[in-house]
């Protein structure tokens, strides 16, 4: 029994095909081949698979297909387009947070949501927006200026 | 698919420059790696010295890159190396991923094809500016005989020959073809280090710009037309088999396309990793667990505290260790360090199109010849018919030293008819089949006098990684790697003996790890010398500063982080700072933390000060980036990370109950380089041995309580707090 859905991701409308208890991650990933938000735990531990849901972040590995139709999701593909999320990356590659780069696209979308809601936010604000994603590497500390930074850089 | 990858590549990097305004201009020059197999590899006017650099006639500089990108910043280096040899136009120059080839690519350390052991840029540095050098002179010696003038009274710079006296030059794509018929020189000279322009000056990454947008293709992001997506499972008991499986519930969940049971996995292939994954779930698989189903983390103890006591092969004995601890007061200890997995960020995973005649592989790994040679060896083809193409790796830390994966992988591509399929481990599989950094015990005696060390014996027990992985470096039963920085002790001691035990635990695999044989020689030694400092009633920089004479480098460092940090001024109650110094992978560095211990035994880390001399800092940001992050890694280790064994099989399974440090737990970490003008050091790995002794010097200096195992044990200094 075909289960077609229709999602609208970064502005752009999809339709796909996919069981209703789906994580979103994997439709992004494997169904829709957008492969810039990543799997990392699956119990949404880690924050590698986070998204934006209406401008909020969440953890695509735990968020059901079902539960996400007529809402618009953000991925790190379309955060660029937004004046934060730019400015957001710009910040990242000014201060050269990145290592190996596999969390931050997770990283990226939720400093993005807390830099929406909290225009400058300071180390507590950015303690708790942020403790959910996990960075192997260490970038935390550049990940803490870099957020700083971005909310300094001019629109 | 793949088609659609690329153009989205190239799309969302022109939208962001153009985003940016200002970064724009740095970010001009950047260009995406090219996979292995370019058009122009073997063109007829291609200028292709050596097998690092290719020239094309339009200028396009090609750098191929021996070493993976894991996030350590190679590629940036190497890249920098090369191109200020040249005298590339450093802005233009695009990197590949270099194919498997111990022959062209073999890293000198280790004689085959490996990133590891922080030694990219030690092992590499003279062959790449060689390279370079040799490419250079070659260009200038065509441009030279085109104006027949002397090649001595030409220049380079930036990918042009120019004749100064003439007012002549010549592109480095003009000179290509003519450069190619030139026979090499025997010994082109190499650069003043005065005179670099590149190496050692504020550059940015290359790899960077594609991540921070989610363009860059890990190998778990590899897609590929009609690709099928698989996750497995193998029994939870080391070395225990598939029993009996009861497929039907699994085949009805809508997705799933196969189910491959073999004698010691199974594996479910679907139409998404929802579908596999939901699939694999649903199987019901009773396993045969096979003789080590009684395997516990006790038992493993109980067997290593037995070996430590063996008296092991000497790997050094410098002075008389007898009559040494003879004299004056003798002080012993034990430290251990628990088994440890990898929890890279991007979990295990390899793509895979067997063929009848052919196998195509894609993932990211640290040993791609090998990977190449194993799976030839499984599937019986030439090593020709088997291609593999490496990707940028979402974080390494010696997991990916090891092919297993793709052997896995490939076992399951067996089993269908040709179609591409994407093996993706789930974390708990991931953490539950590691192959785990080794159990250490880590036994020292020692002997004070006159408020210095005067006798030093240390036996080192632990398992040989390298007696498995590289058979020939296994010499007369010592591990170089497990006895790193335990034979080689930066302090003055007149009398040491060090020893090694072989001692492998039952059934768990053992692997290298982030900060490999040091982390356990570092840790216990500076552990160690705080005791020792304590015992001789002195202050721990100055004691061991007093026994730098024969390290200048690493005494250098030592009174600059101690100068930094405010060593020796006020703390609050329950604070303490605790320092370490270490001159593993030919870094010298010390490192201070300073850290709060409550009355629950709960450790606040309030911040971090390393100093390093590296000797010549190819890029010095990624210097400072890399200690920054490898102190978190270490400082992770240290206050949660621990795999423990029941039943034989691993207690923990993902982020949960496998802990990492958080953003909301790191302090600031200030890293202080140390200009020098010495070859250049290791880095990578630095930060992860140096951060656990100085955390536990901060906690013993904080509480008084001298632990001696890690993870550092909460219970003990709740305990520690009350008395």
């Amino acid at each position: 029994m075909p289960d077609v859905r229709q999602l609208t991701i970064n502005g752009q409308a999809h339709t796909v095909e996919a069981p209703a208890d789906m994580p979103l991650l994997w439709v992004l990933r494997d169904l829709l081949g957008m492969t810039g938000t990543k799997f990392g735990c699956g119990i949404a531990q880690c924050g590698a698979c986070t998204v934006q849901l209406e401008g909020k972040p969440v953890r695509s590995c735990s968020l059901p297909v079902g539960a996400v139709a007529g809402r618009a999701v953000t991925t790190i593909e379309g955060i660029g387009a937004t004046p934060i999320g730019a400015k957001v990356q710009k910040a990242w590659l000014d201060l050269e947070v990145v290592q190996c780069g596999y969390c931050q696209p997770g990283q990226i979308m939720s400093a993005v949501a807390l830099l929406a809601g909290t225009p400058h936010p300071d180390d507590s604000d950015i303690n708790a927006a942020m403790s959910g994603n996990i960075c192997r590497c260490g970038t935390y500390v550049r990940i803490r200026d870099a957020i700083k930074h971005a909310a300094d850089l001019p629109d | 698919m793949s088609a659609r990858h690329d153009s989205a590549d190239t799309f969302s990097r022109r939208k962001l420059l153009q985003g940016m305004g200002a970064a724009g201009a740095l970010l001009a020059f950047h260009l995406p790696v090219r996979s292995a197999e370019s058009p122009d590899a073997g063109a007829q006017d291609t200028f292709a010295p050596n097998a690092f650099i290719r020239i094309d006639r339009s200028g396009r500089t090609t750098l191929v890159m021996p070493q993976v990108e894991m996030g350590q910043g190679v590629y940036t280096s190497v890249a920098l190396i090369l191109a200020e040899e040249l005298d590339a136009d450093y802005s233009k120059v695009l990197l590949e991923h270099a194919p498997p080839s111990d022959k062209l690519y073999a890293n000198p350390a280790f004689g085959i094809q490996v990133t590891g052991n922080s030694n990219s840029i030690r092992a590499f540095w003279k062959p790449l500016r060689k390279a370079g050098a040799t490419a250079r002179a070659l260009l200038v010696t065509a441009a030279a005989r085109q104006w027949n003038v002397e090649p001595a009274s030409c220049t380079a710079s930036e990918g042009v020959v120019h004749h100064a006296a003439s007012g002549r030059k010549l592109s480095y794509g003009a000179l290509a073809a003519a450069a190619q018929r030139v026979s090499p020189p025997a010994d082109p000279p190499l650069k003043d280090p005065k005179d670099f322009t590149l190496i050692g000056k504020a550059q940015k990454r290359y790899d960077t710009p594609d991540k921070v947008t989610g363009t860059t293709v890990y190998g778990i992001d590899r897609m590929l037309p009609g690709m099928r997506f698989a996750t497995l499972a193998e029994c939870p008991v080391f070395g225990g088999k598939v029993g009996h499986v009861e497929e039907a519930t699994a085949r009805s969940v809508p997705g799933v396309h196969k189910i491959i049971v073999s004698e010691d996995m199974v594996a479910v292939v679907g139409d998404h990793m929802w579908a596999a994954k939901k699939g694999l779930e649903a199987l019901a698989v009773t396993w045969d667990e096979g003789p080590n189903a009684h395997v516990s983390s006790q038992q493993i103890w109980d067997d290593l505290r037995a070996a430590s006591e063996k008296d092991g092969v000497v790997a050094k004995s410098e002075g008389d260790i007898v009559q040494g601890l003879a004299a004056g007061a003798r002080h012993e200890a034990a430290y251990e360090l628990p088994f440890l997995a990898h929890a890279t960020m991007e979990p295990l995973n390899c793509v895979v199109q067997l063929k009848k005649d052919s196998c195509e592989l894609w993932l990211g790994t640290q040993v791609i010849a090998r990977v190449q040679q194993t799976v030839a060896k499984l599937t019986g083809l030439s090593l020709e018919k088997v291609t593999v193409h490496n990707h940028y790796i979402g974080g390494g830390f010696g997991r990916r030293l090891e092919p297993d994966m793709a052997l896995k992988a490939v076992r399951v591509a067996q089993q269908l008819d040709g179609e591409p399929v994407k093996v993706v481990w789930k974390r708990e599989e991931d953490i539950q089949h590691d192959i785990y950094r080794p159990v250490y015990r880590d036994t020292i005696t020692a002997t004070l006098q006159d408020g210095r060390v005067s006798a030093w014996k240390y036996k080192v027990a632990g398992s040989s990684i390298l007696a498995r992985w590289l058979p020939p470096a296994f010499k007369k039963g010592i591990d170089g790697d497990a006895i790193d920085s335990a034979a080689d002790v930066p302090y003055e001691i007149p009398n040491v003996h060090v020893a090694y035990v072989r001692a492998e635990p039952q059934a768990v695999p053992t692997g290298f790890w982030r900060g490999v044989g040091p982390n356990n020689n570092v840790f216990a030694r500076e552990c160690f010398l705080d005791e020792l400092a304590r015992k001789a009633g002195k202050d721990p920089v100055a004691f061991r500063r007093d026994m730098l004479g024969k390290t200048p480098r690493l005494k250098a460092a030592l009174e600059l982080v101690a100068q930094k940090s405010g060593w020796g001024q006020p703390l609050p109650a329950r604070v303490g700072r605790g320092v370490s110094a270490q001159t593993a992978f030919a870094s010298y560095i010390a490192t201070v933390v300073e850290a709060e211990v409550d009355e629950h035994g709960d450790v606040h880390l309030r911040h971090v000060h390393c100093a390093v001399d590296t000797g010549i800092a190819v890029s010095p940001d990624t210097v400072v980036a890399q200690l920054q992050g490898g102190l978190i890694f270490g400082l992770t280790a240290a206050l949660y990370g621990e795999i423990t064994i029941e039943n034989g099989r691993v207690l923990q399974s993902n982020f949960n109950d496998y802990r990492m440090l958080r953003i909301d737990q790191v302090p600031r970490v200030e890293v202080h380089l140390i200009s020098s003008g010495e070859a250049p050091g290791g880095i990578g790995e630095t930060g992860t041995t140096a951060a656990p002794p100085a955390l536990r010097n901060a906690i013993f200096a904080a509480t008084g309580v001298a632990l001696r195992r890690l993870p550092i044990d909460r219970a003990a200094l709740a305990r520690g707090a009350r008395t």
